[in-house]
């Protein structure tokens, strides 16, 4: 099946897919717009833009999970109607997704069996599974639980999953966001054999070095309209991120002198068993940050991190008091009101459910984390005026736009509400502030608003520690940068060391150089 | 042309206020039919159901006398509904109610006790009630049980106990073998607040507890505790409320606000202790906290629709020989509807008509 003629697939001058005028409208939003895109056989084509610019919806039509509500597709210049994504992976469109659709208990072939159609016996899938890993070079052994393996070996299996129909076409969602820069060349490569073979990809991601080292053509979306296609390679990161964004990016600025003080947040031989059992376990955690610094955490997602968090903010309480001291105070096995009456403030990864309740206002949001430090509760009762005034200061400070004063809380942008998370724990002064993704899927202008924020309140003499998979804006904001790796945590490299080729390979569990090492502790 | 259920963008506020009055009307709609079909006039049968009693001043304060235990527990049940703690089992904690505060008015029977009877039959009751509700609430926290089947089991357990001691060992001597307590004495009474009629003091408490709950859920902060925990129960962890905290307190709560309207039912319009003290207000209750959208004031309203429902349904069964359990039907439809149209507060109905043909 794969030794299909790949030459097959050109066929001149038709594109092999192409959207006309394609419209999908969710009640009065528009989430895409006239779309009007042509996707070439041995081409990457990327699919650039912010979050909530419409890129999933398109991918997710031309893949046949939604309809579009006008306009159409056209497969090698016929008219194409699907109506669901069997149609498409029959016609040769294959689609890996972001987020996996894995079961942890099965195994590798078992999971890949699931998703195929036709009658080939599980023994023969079993063997072609392992001849397409080895020839693409996605290593994979089809006998063990997808529980025991990472990430980046979980992405090969959707990937090899997809390749085992043969595809014409293959899309691929943000798919380094959760790989270590080495296994990203290793993507890269297998990307660049595909389109060699004739395929067309199409890419969509929005770290635009990446994209202008990969891809062919770039499609630029905003707002679910098409702002341009154009030839990556011709232009540069500046010239994307302003189409991306439709204005010029403000740069961060870290203050020109930032003087370290006392430790205020000290982690000692942390160790922590998973909630569930394919959780992460963390091991022998230690750190100390002093007020005027900023670490970062980097690292694949489901390392520990959010293992980590709860320790730190006392979601989940510590046998040992000893192992969490927050301003010189053992705190392992006190509440996180307790916590936050000690000075430390959080802002956990997800916004809406666990930053915020989504469904109440930014007033009752703001007495969710203030109500134990500050006068917001008087004898048992809610003082609604200082919880309003502490949403009015938040909304000026940090530039949060919403339609009424106090709305429901899912009812902000992303970025708007995530500027009002960040805002609502930054006005309490915090001495240590835990930060988790701080700017994940928020727009490039918010997510500036909040770097420069944690940089200002570092400079202001707390200590704030970042964690974080976008490795820019850990060099851009951090002092020193760790890795977690499977419940442990790197000794920190001073920034300016830290290289991505040194974070990749502790991201992928191998250790530094005993000389790096050292060099790094010393330094 | 289709049919779409479509998400709003906020949730609407003009439909959480409309929707209960939606699955009214939707509920008489049903109900019409089925009264077309039993071979009564829809028309007559609903002003029996719901014109008639509002006519006169006794049915009027029946009206208040049945509301004030739908009232009281249903406060209660709607703070465990919003910490998304699902007490099923308020029948049986107005039983246990009634029967520990009958228990000082047995024993205190022709002893000529003073007037510190009644307050303490009150406490006793909202005690029981509530250490009775912490039962499937710590079986809850301590060992993952579901509360829904222990709370709803602990019913039948209080309905058989009630009804082994009015046979037993509280029977009354001279009851000519009824199973009854003697009539509770003066003391032991709840005050009656219009000479020769029927209402009592019991209304009062209700309204008390109707601006107390109104009180603690809008102002202070354990009211935002119970709030979140239901809405968003990672937040709330995050806020740092202890959820399995709230889940004992929102059933220790309700369980007493439905033991003491147990034994303000049993020293109030009934005077002693027998079985069938009630015509299901533990379950009827569940009805009136989502009718009135959780929110003490609505509740307020829906618990007097409700009672209007037990009268109405007395006088069309002896004005037009309407079977009494029409009003069960009726309930139960009505809390059907509820849910349902509830779903229009976050979405919204669309007729799509044909934009695309398909190849």
């Amino acid at each position: 099946m794969l030794d299909s003629t790949p030459a097959a697939l050109h066929t001149g001058a038709t594109p092999l897919l192409q959207t006309i005028g394609l419209t999908k409208r969710y009640g009065d939003f528009l989430a895409n717009e006239n779309l009007d895109i042509e996707i070439w056989p041995q081409q990457i084509h990327a699919l650039l833009g912010e979050n909530g610019a419409g890129k999933s919806t398109l991918v997710k039509t031309v893949y046949g999970l939604i309809q579009p509500s006008d306009g159409e597709m056209r497969w090698l210049g016929e008219k194409m109607v699907l109506s669901g994504p069997s149609e498409a992976r029959a016609r040769g469109i294959g689609m890996v997704f972001q987020h996996f659709s894995l079961f942890d208990n099965l195994t590798v072939a078992e999971n890949v069996a699931l998703g195929l159609a036709g009658k080939e016996s599980f023994k023969d899938m079993s063997a072609r599974l392992e001849q397409v890993s080895n020839v693409y070079g996605l290593p994979l052994d089809p006998r063990r639980e997808v529980w025991q393996l990472s990430v980046g070996e979980r992405q090969r299996i959707e990937i090899v999953r997809a390749l085992m129909q043969n595809p014409k076409f293959l899309i691929l969602d943000e798919p380094t966001a959760v790989l270590t820069p080495q296994e990203a060349d290793q993507l890269f490569v297998v990307l660049e054999r595909l389109k060699a073979e004739g395929r067309a990809i199409l890419y969509i991601s929005h770290k635009l070095e990446e994209v202008k080292r990969l891809c062919d053509t770039a499609t630029i979306l905003r707002g679910g309209k098409k702002v341009s296609t154009c030839n990556p390679r011709a232009e540069t990161a500046a010239s994307l991120a302003r189409m991306m964004v439709g204005a010029d990016i403000k740069q961060v600025k870290a203050p020109a002198s930032r003087q370290t003080t006392v430790p205020r947040l000290v982690v000692n031989d942390l160790g922590l068993e998973p909630d569930d059992p394919h959780g992460v376990r963390l091991e022998h955690i230690s750190f100390e940050l002093k007020g005027g610094e900023i670490l970062g955490i980097a690292g694949v997602a489901g390392n520990g991190q959010d293992e980590l968090f709860a320790a730190l903010s006392g979601e989940r309480l510590a046998k040992d008091p000893g192992t969490v001291v927050i301003e010189g105070i053992a705190a392992g096995h006190l509440s996180i009101t307790k916590r936050r009456k000690l000075g430390a403030a959080f802002v956990p990864e997800e916004r809406l459910g666990h930053g915020t309740a989504p469904r109440m206002k930014l007033s009752e949001n703001a007495l969710l984390t203030g109500h134990a430090a500050s006068g917001m509760v008087q004898h048992g009762f809610v003082n609604t005026a200082a919880t309003l005034k502490t949403v009015d200061r938040a909304t000026e400070a940090f530039d949060v736009r919403k339609a009424k004063r106090d709305p429901e809380a899912a009812s902000l942008s992303g970025g708007n509400l995530q500027k009002f998370i960040v805002g609502r724990e930054i006005l309490r002064n915090p001495a240590v502030l835990v930060v988790s993704q701080p700017t994940w899927g928020v727009d490039a202008g918010a997510a500036a608003v909040i770097r420069q924020a944690l940089l200002d309140l570092a400079a202001a003499g707390a200590a704030v520690l970042v964690t974080s998979q976008d490795l820019d804006e850990l060099a851009e904001i951090a002092d020193r940068i760790a890795v977690m790796f499977h419940g442990h945590l790197s000794e920190p490299l001073k920034t300016a060391d830290a290289s991505r080729e040194k974070l990749g390979l502790l991201m992928g569990g191998s250790s530094l150089e005993p000389t790096e090492a050292a060099h790094a502790v010393g330094a | 042309m289709q049919l779409v259920l479509e998400k709003r963008a906020e949730r609407s506020n003009t439909i959480a206020l409309v929707s209960p009055l939606i699955a009214i009307g939707l509920t008489l709609v049903t109900m019409s039919i089925l009264f077309a079909i039993l071979g009564k006039n829809p028309v007559s049968a609903l002003a029996a159901y719901f014109i008639a009693p509002l006519t006169d001043s006794y049915s009027l304060q029946e009206i208040a006398v049945k509301a004030t235990p739908l009232v009281m527990i249903a406060i209660g049940l709607s703070l465990c509904y919003l910490a998304n703690a699902w007490n099923i089992g308020a029948e049986g904690q107005f039983l246990i109610g009634a029967v520990a505060g009958s228990w000082l008015a047995v024993k205190t029977q022709g002893t000529g006790a003073g007037p510190w009877v009644l307050p303490v039959m009150l406490l006793l009751g909202a005690a029981a009630g509530a250490l009775y509700a912490l039962i499937p609430a710590l079986c809850k926290v301590k060992f993952g049980a579901s509360e829904i089947l222990t709370s709803l089991m602990l019913v039948y357990v209080a309905d058989l106990f009630l009804d082994y001691l009015v046979r037993g060992p509280w029977r009354d001597p001279a009851g000519f073998n009824f199973p009854t307590t003697a009539e509770f004495d003066p003391v032991a009474t709840v005050p009656i607040l219009i000479e020769g009629g029927r209402l009592h003091l019991g209304a009062i408490i209700a309204l008390v507890v109707v601006a107390a709950g109104a009180v603690l859920l809008g102002k202070t902060i354990k009211g935002f505790e119970i709030r979140v925990v239901g809405a968003a129960p990672r937040a709330a962890r995050f806020g740092g409320f202890n959820s399995n905290q709230l889940v004992l307190l929102t059933f220790a709560i309700s369980g007493a606000l439905a033991g003491m309207a147990g034994i303000i039912e049993v020293a109030g319009p009934v005077g002693h202790l027998q079985p069938g003290i009630s015509p299901g207000y533990g379950f009827t209750a569940i009805i009136v906290a989502f009718l009135g959208r959780l929110n003490p004031v609505g509740i307020l309203i829906a618990g007097l629709f409700l009672a209007l429902t037990f009268i109405g349904g007395e006088q069309a069964q002896i004005a037009m020989k309407i079977p009494l359990d029409v009003t069960k039907v009726f309930q139960g439809i009505l809390l059907f509807y509820v849910l349902a149209c509830d779903s229009l507060i976050l979405y919204r109905f669309r007729l799509i008509f044909a934009s695309r043909q398909v190849a």
